[in-house]
């Protein structure tokens, strides 16, 4: 289609480009204030121009903040979501494709709704479970009647085991694996693989797991990497969860959850010291933007269609 | 090797019934070909025998193993799939010997077979490839040769050429035969390509809505088609059927305008008075020169237009009322509206049932042999 329209051509441009400057704006201002001394970034109006404290600004940051630990388990928390969010949803997705068992459409739907869900939405009662895990077993067994039944015929008292995972990497990481965008992502993409395939795996003698690790598994892999960037980045960037379930911050604390503590906060102590602050941010924010942009060509593909 | 035999067998989904009571057995090393329009469930009874479709009723054996409850790789079939089904991501080496590794055969013994197989298909150099840099005939014989490297009892057949161009079909229909007379290996061949059917097969089963209309060799079902059905499927052009009166005496037989044709009553002892299917083959047919129109066993037809052939023409023209095709070698230069003279000899009359569509019984036929230039005709057509 050839299109002659110049004005609108410029127009749209000018849309974009505004666009981006109100998106790059609030960046450039955190860059600029970690790069001056406390009394520059305090005077108002503040300067837009880089100043010369950079260096000494960010070794304060990383040296007085303690951030190497906190990365490194920021790092954790975040690859072990992301493989945890890909095995779950390659796996239920799999199972509601390809298998034909009763009320598979109704697990699907309910998978599904869970999109709507936010985490804050049923935080207490998943903070109450991460306390104790085995507490809804022993609560179901009290009320069915199985405890007071095991009690007068065996004489035992059930008490299943206390089980928290407050304070530990399982606890940061399980309770935020499931994935309802992740399912249905996959759901689509098994969707366009063709049935002779599957057929032609089972003529070949390979079990529902073996086609699924020899055949799926690599055949979406342009999926994996979306969905690897996306949730690699919302875990890394996960902060009420962390805030909540970890007490024992010197362990377990994440970068995100160090942020916080610089501004205003126990680390730098008052008054705010800002400059600190966005060297913090700008140190924080820098994995999940090297992950996006060195997985860039594979999100993409990944998203917009299957690799032919 | 193994011999197939399907009894009674049917399918529902859900309620619909798609397969009704097929019964009938295929032999150790036979090559038969089930043809028939789409939805007419000829795959579905393939898939069944492969074991990717579960039998409803009735039974399957192979080789006199009932394997209505066999998973499909205890069956020992190997399956062709019409879109090939190859693993996107393999190469062509890993694609063939996936059935080997996932039954566990050693690497070594692996890389041995592949190359032998790949050898008889002509693969032998695109072993490294992915599908996704193979044309499809390539692909193609990689689907063969993955199936042919389990030595399998009995080859399955899924419409395997309908995704070929023209050409490469009638090559890869003499490659396939060609295996076949090499491995001998039983093996069950859907198409819904009459003219495949015909070149490649042992033995026709024609299939309709479920039913198995006739079962036969290419040449009998061509020659003596059972009903109106198989009678109109196969063949390129299908029999031409046009609908008559036999005569209270049955001697003579009345097309809807009223013309008459002669028929050797002894022939038909079943023969009753009343409308009939008149059915007669283009090739039985012949343009007579108009002087002799009056005579005998011609018929009065009016020209429409003339397909070419090559090898001849379909000459398209309007008999009572009916179209009907002739075949003709030469070239004809009649232009629409044309009176002509179509001369038929008593013994080329086909009659069926008008009600059942069924044949009408004969006796002692003399069958009229299909030519060479019949068999050419139907391969310039495809």
């Amino acid at each position: 289609m050839v299109e002659r329209t110049p004005i609108l051509n410029i127009l749209t441009h000018l849309i974009l480009l505004t666009g981006l400057i109100m998106l790059l704006v609030p960046l450039w201002i955190v860059f600029v204030a970690s790069t001056h001394d406390f009394r520059t970034v305090n005077t108002v109006p503040m300067t837009l121009w880089p100043g010369n404290q950079m260096i000494e600004n960010y070794t304060l940051a990383w040296n007085q903040s303690g951030f190497g630990p906190k990365m490194l388990n920021s790092f954790i928390v975040a690859i072990g979501v992301t493989a945890g969010k890909i095995a779950i949803a390659a796996i239920s997705a799999f199972s509601i494709v390809y298998f034909n068992y009763r009320f598979r459409s109704l697990f699907f739907w309910l998978i599904f709704i869970t999109l709507m869900l936010p985490l804050e939405v049923r935080i207490v009662p998943t903070y109450a479970v991460a306390a104790n895990v085995l507490r809804p077993y022993q609560e179901i067994a009290d009320f069915v009647g199985i405890s007071s039944l095991l009690n007068t015929v065996a004489g035992i008292r059930l008490a299943l085991p206390e089980w928290s995972m407050l304070n530990s990497y399982t606890g940061l990481i399980l309770p935020l694996i499931a994935t309802a965008t992740g399912t249905f992502l996959y759901r689509q993409f098994y969707l366009t693989v063709p049935d002779e395939l599957a057929e032609a795996a089972k003529m070949d003698g390979a079990g529902p797991l073996r086609f699924f690790w020899d055949v799926l598994l690599p055949l979406s892999k342009t999926n994996m990497a979306a969905l690897g960037t996306i949730m690699f980045v919302y875990a890394w960037n996960q902060y009420l969860w962390p805030l909540l379930i970890v007490t024992d911050i010197t362990n377990y604390g994440t970068a995100v959850m160090q942020l916080q503590r610089i501004v205003p906060g126990p680390l730098f102590g008052e008054p705010p010291r800002w400059h600190i602050a966005m060297a913090g941010t700008l140190m924080v924010m820098t994995p999940p933007l090297l992950v996006v942009i060195f997985m860039q060509r594979w999100f993409v593909r990944g998203l917009v269609s299957t690799d032919k | 090797m193994a011999r197939i035999d399907i009894r009674d067998v049917t399918k529902f989904y859900g309620k619909t019934q798609v397969v009704h009571g097929v019964d009938f057995t295929i032999n150790d090393g036979e090559f038969v070909v089930i043809l028939g329009p789409s939805g007419c469930g000829k795959s579905t009874l393939l898939r069944m025998i492969a074991g990717l479709e579960e039998i409803s009723g009735g039974t399957i054996a192979i080789a006199g193993d009932v394997v209505n409850d066999r998973e499909p790789r205890e069956r020992g079939c190997a399956m062709v799939f019409q879109n090939y089904a190859l693993y996107p991501h393999m190469s062509v080496a890993e694609n063939i010997a996936y059935g080997l590794k996932v039954a566990g055969v050693p690497k070594a013994e692996r890389l041995v077979r592949v190359q032998a197989v790949a050898k008889t298909v002509g693969l032998d150099e695109f072993l490294e490839r992915k599908p996704g840099q193979l044309s499809g005939g390539q692909r193609q014989r990689v689907a063969m040769a993955r199936a042919m490297i389990k030595e399998p009892k009995v080859f399955l057949f899924d419409e395997p050429l309908s995704n070929l161009d023209a050409k490469l079909r009638v090559q890869m229909r003499i490659e396939i035969r060609k295996l076949h007379q090499r491995l001998k290996a039983t093996s069950v061949f859907v198409t819904h390509d009459q003219v495949e059917a015909m070149t490649l097969a042992d033995r026709l089963v024609v299939m309709n809505k479920g039913v198995i209309e006739q079962i036969g060799a290419p040449k009998d079902v061509y020659d003596r088609p059972a009903s109106v059905f198989v009678a109109a499927f196969i063949g390129a052009p299908g029999l031409n059927l046009l609908p008559a009166t036999i005569s209270s005496d049955g001697h003579s037989l009345a097309l809807a305008d009223g013309q008459l044709l002669g028929i050797e009553t002894a022939r038909y002892p079943a023969l009753k008075p009343g409308p009939v299917t008149l059915g007669l083959r283009a090739e039985a047919l012949n343009i007579r020169p108009d002087r002799q129109a009056a005579r005998q066993g011609s018929l009065k037809a009016v020209f429409d237009f003339a397909e070419e052939l090559g090898v001849g023409q379909h000459i398209h023209a309007d008999i009572a009322g009916s179209p009907v095709v002739i075949h003709v070698d030469g070239r004809h230069p009649y232009s629409s509206g044309d009176r002509l003279s179509i001369g038929v000899s008593p013994r080329d009359l086909q009659l069926f049932d008008s009600m059942t569509g069924l044949r009408i019984a004969e006796v002692d036929a003399p069958v009229p042999s299909m030519t060479h230039e019949h068999l050419f005709a139907l391969d310039a057509l495809a």
